[in-house]
């Protein structure tokens, strides 16, 4: 089954994360941005990995709603909260309590909250990507 | 499959228009065969649904045919029969002539055969694992709490969905939902009927034991309607932690757990007055308690200390034994009591406890020790809605004489109730005292 890890961070923990996965040259952050790397591998080295993205941060987003004719373009995201999205990785894993471990494993787990979700099965629209 | 009775008669058996221990042993059939078909299909509806038709089908052929001689296996291999057919008819695959004759009710000799074959693999397999495997799933923390004391009343106890919204209030059809909603997360979301890997079982364990203890919980002190005990969930309660203690037997928080409602659950005779309202365990007859239920609670304490794994339910088991082997309020050993909730507070700190250790310090050491210890947590105000902690401050308050501070605590305690056998008795009190201004016996919060 494949899962959807989506990790969400407050704006203070998203700057030092930001760093630390990107492999940023600020002191101190080179064990974290190790421990991304690490786990990245464990989870491509088990056939795990499907994809991974990071996002820029939340002061680069802007959103996009339609009322009638009318596109209404605004800065920021889609809701503003103190938690955001920071990214996600798409993993392959068996059941959910192996998706939850990878999730636990991960290093921002300690720091913010991972939401685990499926991915929709066989999705004809998905099927088009491949194609 | 056997009908488990271990140990002492449960103190009150659900009464049915079939009569009792025939329901009780349906139930453990029926659960089992769910518990051994979800397990193999990996889909909880499929097993249920999959059950249901076999025992149908049993209740037609087996007074046609003769009862087999091994009805779990004959109901399990029809169950399973059914559940291949469903799964062959939704994926469109034909079925031989073969397989449509396997699906259909076989001669009861050719029956039998396969089913002690069935049997033997499934002994290999340990059917046993199939019921811990199902509580610990139903008891999945990626699960809502409600929702895992529904999945576990509904397919592990094997009550019906009606009588499960009764127990707890609820319209049948919000209780419906909640299952369905349940069986669909664990099927999309990919839990699997399997025991967790060795080092999340103990955790797992410890999640189940909450829904259970939370089950007996709500029908110890019924949290709304009007009686204040509901004896049902009390007897499914211990029915679950009997059957954990099956399959867990060298866990000694389980043990402890079915230690504590059994030490509790012998109270049961003395704690409502014949209009429903509460009688406070300073005022109720001891001599009413079931001593047999006492010796086995105390018996199976011992068992869990011995296993030198202390944890919160052996705690407050040895609190409920203290109690259980009183002969009065007065001469209970406070002390100890006392002693074990400063114990508990450290394994399992909550304001709750904090407050039943202040009405035991109250008792060993005078009132006004007791008040010393709720002072923080009427302070903090968190609690403001909780009925127990002004009844306990409302009684200190009584023993040191401030009359009217007290009757402004038993007020809160009035307006904080909504349990409506509670209710009458906090009103008659307030009552009472506002007409004599006398302040009434004490009325304690340990029951």
């Amino acid at each position: 089954m494949r899962y959807a890890l989506l990790i969400y961070t407050s704006a203070e923990a998203e700057t030092e994360a930001n760093a630390a996965m990107s492999g940023g040259a600020l002191v101190g952050h080179n064990d974290e941005h190790g421990a991304w790397v690490a786990y990245t591998r464990a989870l491509k080295d088990a056939g795990a990995l499907i994809a991974l993205e990071r996002l820029q941060s939340v002061e680069t987003a802007t959103s996009v709603r339609l009322r009638g004719d009318e596109r209404l373009v605004t800065d920021g995201p889609f809701i503003e909260t103190k938690e955001q999205l920071l990214g996600f990785y798409l993993i392959e894993a068996p059941d959910l309590d192996a998706a939850l471990d990878w999730a636990a494993r991960m290093p921002h787990a300690r720091n913010g909250v991972v939401e685990v979700r499926p991915v929709e099965p066989q999705l004809p629209l998905a099927q088009i990507v491949a194609e | 499959m056997s009908a488990s009775t271990d140990g002492p008669v449960e103190p009150t058996e659900r009464p049915s228009a079939s009569g009792e221990p025939i329901e009780r042993a349906f139930r453990e059939e029926w659960t089992a065969v769910v518990a051994t078909l979800a397990r193999r299909q990996g889909d909880l509806q499929l097993a249920e649904d999959a059950a249901q038709e076999a025992f149908a089908r049993a209740a037609v052929a087996w007074p046609r045919d003769g009862a087999p001689a091994k009805p779990g296996a004959w109901l399990t291999v029809t169950a399973w029969r059914i559940a291949l057919n469903h799964l062959r008819h939704d994926q469109f695959v034909v079925a031989s002539a073969d397989d449509l004759a396997e699906s259909q009710a076989l001669p009861t000799s050719d029956h039998d055969e396969v089913a002690t074959q069935f049997e033997e693999q499934e002994e290999a397999l340990g059917m046993e694992d199939d019921r811990l495997r199902l509580i610990v799933t139903c008891c999945h923390p990626a699960l809502s709490l409600e929702a895992r004391v529904a999945l576990t009343l509904r397919y592990v106890a094997g009550l019906t969905t009606r009588e499960i919204a009764s127990a707890f209030l609820l319209p049948e059809p919000t209780l419906a939902q909640r299952l369905v909603r349940a069986k669909r997360k664990i099927r999309q979301a990919g839990i699997r009927f399997e025991l967790p890997a060795p080092a999340d079982l103990a955790m797992r364990i410890a999640g189940t034991q909450r829904v259970i203890y939370l089950v007996f919980n709500e029908g110890y002190s019924a949290s709304g309607g009007e009686q204040l005990v509901r004896v049902d969930l009390c007897a499914e309660a211990i029915w679950l932690g009997r059957m954990l203690r099956r399959l867990t037997p060298d866990d000694a928080e389980t043990t402890g757990l079915l230690a504590l409602m059994l030490l509790l659950h012998a109270r049961t005779p003395s704690r409502q007055r014949a209009d429903g309202r509460p009688i406070p365990l300073a005022e109720q007859d001891r001599s009413q308690w079931r001593q047999d239920v006492i010796a086995e609670g105390v018996a199976l304490l011992d068992d869990a200390l011995q296993l030198r794994a202390p944890g919160p339910y052996q705690t407050q088991a040895a609190i409920a034994a203290l109690h259980a082997q009183a002969p009065n309020f007065a001469a209970t050993d406070w002390l100890q009591i006392a002693l074990l909730y400063r114990q508990l507070a450290r394994l399992s700190p909550s304001p709750v406890v904090e407050i039943n250790r202040a009405v035991a310090v109250s008792m060993a050491d005078g009132p006004r020790a007791g008040l010393a210890v709720l002072e923080p947590i009427l302070a903090s105000g968190l609690l403001n809605d909780y009925a127990p902690l002004h009844i306990a401050h409302a009684d200190l308050l009584d023993r040191v004489g401030e009359v009217d501070a007290a009757t402004v605590a038993w007020t809160r305690a009035l307006a904080a109730t909504e349990n409506g056998a509670l209710r009458a008795e906090l009103a008659r009190r307030v009552a009472a005292r506002t007409s004599n201004g006398q302040p009434d016996a004490t009325m304690d919060n340990a029951q």
